[in-house]
C-alpha cells in the first residue's frame, strides 16, 4: 500500500494533476461545458448575432410541432433500420467467409476494408454517379442482368431523384462501406471461439448450420452487441452521404435526417436555440434506444 | 478418395467464386472511379457506358490542380490530421496513465467525466464548441480543426487507460527507486508497452479527421483553408456535372490514404479488431 503522506504519495499527486491538467482541461471546455451549455441553450432564442433571449419551453413545444422535424426523425429511423440489421447481418456473413487459412486471403481482407478507409465524401460521389438517371452504371448493369436472365429490362430509374428509392439507394452505399468494419470486429471474435467447442459439437453430429446457430452465434453474442450499439448510435447520427448525394434532403425532403436538420437550423438558418433543442433531442433518442439494448441484452448476450 | 479431392476442388473453388465475387463489389467503386477519371467529357456520357476510356486523358488531373487547389486541399488535410493524431495521442496518453496508475485528487471524477462524455454525441458539443471558437476569432482557421485533439478524446483515455490497468504497478515504483521520473516512466515504458493500443487509436483518429466533412464545413469558409472533404465538397457544388473533374478529385483524396492504408494495413485491421474485444 502507498503511505498517504509519503514522497510516493506526494509524487502521485503531483504527476497524476500535471498529466491529466490539458485532458481535464479539454473535458470541461470541450465536453462537460457545452454539453450543459447546449441543454441550457434549449429554453433560449439565439442567432448568433443579438443576445440570446429566454424563450421557456418555446423550443420544445415547437419541436414537438415540427412535422418536418418528424419527418427527418422517421428518415433516420428508416435509415438506420435499413442500414444497420442488413450490415451486421452481412459483415457476421463476410467474416464467416473470410476466416479460413488458405492463399491470398489476406489481400480479401484487405479489398473489403478499403471502402472504410476512403472518404465518406469521396465513395459518395462515385455512387452519386453509379445511380445517374441518364448515364449511371447502375441502370446500365441492371439491364444488362435483365436481358441476361430473359427478363424484361427495367426501366431506367432516377435513383436518387425519387422519393421512394433515394433513402435505400443511400442506405445501399452506408451498408457498402461499414461492411469491412464489422467484418473485421466479427472476424476476431470468431477467431476467439474456442476450438473445443466445435468439436464437441461435432461429435454430438450438428450440422455446419447447427454448429454456427449453437456455438458461433452465442460465442461471439457480446462482439454481436458491442456492434448493434455502436452501428446504432452512429446510424442515428447519419450526415456526411446525406449532405452529398441528396443536397437539401431532396427529393420531397425524403432524405432529411435528424442531423442533416440539427445542421441547417444552427448554420443555414442560424437558430442555435433550436438547433440545440434538436441535438438534445437526438441524444435522448440515441440514449433511450441504448438503454433498451442494454436492457434487452439479457436474453441473447451470453458472457 | 478420389471423389474426396474431387469435392474439396469444388469447395475450394466455390469458396474463391464467392471471394472474388465480393471483391468485384467493395472494389468496383473505386475502379469506375479511376475509369471516369480518365475519360473525356463527353465519353462520360455515352450510353452504354464503356469501362475503358478509349485513350486515357491524364490532362483531367491537370484540369483538376487548375480549376481548385487540389495541393492545397491535400497540405491542409495532412496539415490537419498529423496534428491531431499527434496531439490526442500524446495528451490521452498522459491523461489515461495518470488515471490508470497515479493517486491524485479528482481521479474519479475524472473518469466518470470520461465515461459520460462517451456516451454524448458529438453533434450535441457541436453548436457551443463552434460559438466558443467563434468568439476567439477562430472561425476559418484551421485551429478549431487540430487543437482540440491537443486536450485528449474521452475514447482515447479510455482505450489507453484499460491497456495501462494491466500493467503492474510494481513496474512503476521499481522505475521510480532507480530515479526515473512519472514522465519519464510514461514516455520510456509504458508508451514502448502500449504500441498495439496506440495503434489503434492512432488509426481511428486518422482516419476521423482525414474524413471529417462536417466540422470543416462549419468552420472553413475560403477555399485556400480547406482539407480535402470540404475541398470536394466545393468541387460539386461548382462542378456538379463534370464527373470526370469530380472523380479526378476523388481519386487525389483517396489516394494518401491507401497508400497509407496498404502499407500499414496490419495496423488497421487489428486496431479495428481489438476495438470489439474491450
Amino acid at each position: 500500500m502507498i503511505d498517504r503522506e509519503g514522497p510516493l504519495a506526494r509524487t502521485d499527486r503531483l504527476w497524476g494533476l500535471l498529466l491529466s491538467a490539458p485532458y481535464i482541461f479539454g473535458l470541461v471546455v470541450f465536453a462537460l461545458g457545452p454539453i450543459v451549455f447546449s441543454w441550457s441553450m434549449c429554453f433560449f432564442a439565439w442567432d448568433n448575432i443579438t443576445p440570446p433571449r429566454f424563450v421557456g419551453l418555446d423550443n420544445w413545444t415547437r419541436l414537438f410541432g415540427d412535422a418536418l422535424f418528424r419527418k427527418a426523425c422517421w428518415n433516420t429511423l428508416y435509415f438506420v433500420l435499413g442500414s444497420v440489421p442488413l450490415g451486421v447481418a452481412l459483415s457476421l456473413l463476410l467474416a464467416v467467409l473470410v476466416n479460413r487459412q488458405v492463399k491470398g486471403i489476406g489481400v480479401f481482407r484487405m479489398l473489403y476494408f478499403t471502402p472504410v478507409v476512403t472518404s465518406t465524401v469521396a465513395v459518395a460521389l462515385v455512387w452519386t454517379w453509379f445511380y445517374d438517371s441518364n448515364y449511371g452504371v447502375l441502370n446500365y448493369l441492371l439491364d444488362q442482368g435483365a436481358r441476361l436472365l430473359g427478363l424484361d429490362p427495367p426501366k431506367p430509374m432516377a435513383w436518387l431523384n425519387n422519393p421512394t428509392t433515394a433513402m435505400p439507394a443511400i442506405i445501399a452505399m452506408s451498408v457498402w462501406k461499414g461492411l469491412g468494419y464489422n467484418m473485421v470486429i466479427f472476424l476476431a471474435a470468431l477467431q476467439g471461439v474456442p476450438k473445443h467447442l466445435y468439436e464437441a459439437a461435432e461429435l454430438d453430429g450438428a450440422s455446419s448450420v447447427g454448429r454456427f446457430l449453437h456455438v458461433t452465434l452465442p460465442s461471439i453474442s457480446p462482439v454481436t452487441f458491442f456492434v448493434v450499439i455502436v452501428s446504432l448510435a452512429s446510424g442515428f447520427q447519419v450526415f456526411d452521404q446525406v449532405y452529398i448525394m441528396a443536397r437539401e434532403g431532396r427529393p420531397a425532403d425524403s432524405t432529411l435526417t435528424i442531423v442533416y436538420y440539427l445542421y441547417r437550423h444552427a448554420f443555414q438558418y442560424l437558430e442555435m436555440g433550436y438547433a440545440s433543442t434538436i441535438g438534445t433531442a437526438l441524444f435522448a433518442i440515441i440514449l433511450a434506444v441504448t438503454l433498451v439494448q442494454l436492457y434487452g441484452q439479457k436474453r441473447w448476450v451470453h458472457y | 478418395m478420389e471423389t474426396r479431392s474431387a469435392r474439396s476442388v469444388a469447395a475450394t473453388v466455390c469458396l474463391y467464386t464467392a471471394l472474388v465475387a465480393v471483391a468485384l463489389i467493395m472494389v468496383f467503386p473505386f475502379l469506375w472511379m479511376a475509369s471516369t477519371s480518365l475519360k473525356s467529357l463527353g465519353e462520360a456520357f455515352e450510353y452504354p457506358p464503356a469501362f475503358f476510356p478509349k485513350n486515357p486523358r491524364w490532362g483531367n488531373y491537370e484540369r483538376l490542380f487548375s480549376t481548385v487547389p487540389m495541393t492545397t486541399f491535400l497540405l491542409n488535410s495532412i496539415k490537419i490530421t498529423g496534428l491531431t493524431v499527434v496531439g490526442l495521442v500524446i495528451s490521452s496518453a498522459m491523461a489515461a496513465f495518470a488515471l490508470a496508475q497515479l493517486q491524485f485528487p479528482g481521479r474519479r471524477v475524472v473518469f466518470m467525466g470520461t465515461l459520460g462524455t462517451l456516451m454524448v454525441p458529438y453533434q450535441v458539443t457541436l453548436i457551443p464548441v463552434f460559438i466558443m471558437f467563434q468568439y476567439l476569432g477562430w472561425k476559418n482557421t484551421h485551429y478549431p480543426l487540430w487543437v482540440p485533439a491537443f486536450f485528449g478524446s474521452a475514447f482515447g483515455v479510455f482505450l489507453l487507460r484499460q491497456f495501462f490497468l494491466g500493467v503492474p504497478r510494481e513496474l512503476y515504483e521499481a522505475a521510480l527507486v532507480d530515479g526515473c521520473s512519472p514522465g519519464g516512466i510514461l514516455f520510456r515504458i509504458y508508451l514502448p508497452l502500449a504500441k498495439p493500443a496506440i495503434a489503434t487509436l492512432a488509426v481511428f483518429t486518422f482516419m476521423n479527421s482525414w474524413n471529417d466533412l462536417l466540422n470543416p464545413l462549419i468552420y472553413i469558409d475560403t477555399m485556400e483553408k480547406m482539407p480535402l472533404t470540404a475541398g470536394l465538397s466545393f468541387l460539386q457544388a461548382q462542378h456538379g456535372s463534370n464527373w470526370p473533374l469530380m472523380m479526378a478529385g476523388a481519386m487525389v483524396s483517396i489516394i494518401p490514404i491507401l497508400v497509407i492504408f496498404i502499407v500499414a494495413q496490419r495496423s488497421f485491421i487489428e486496431g479495428i479488431a481489438t476495438s470489439g474485444l474491450k
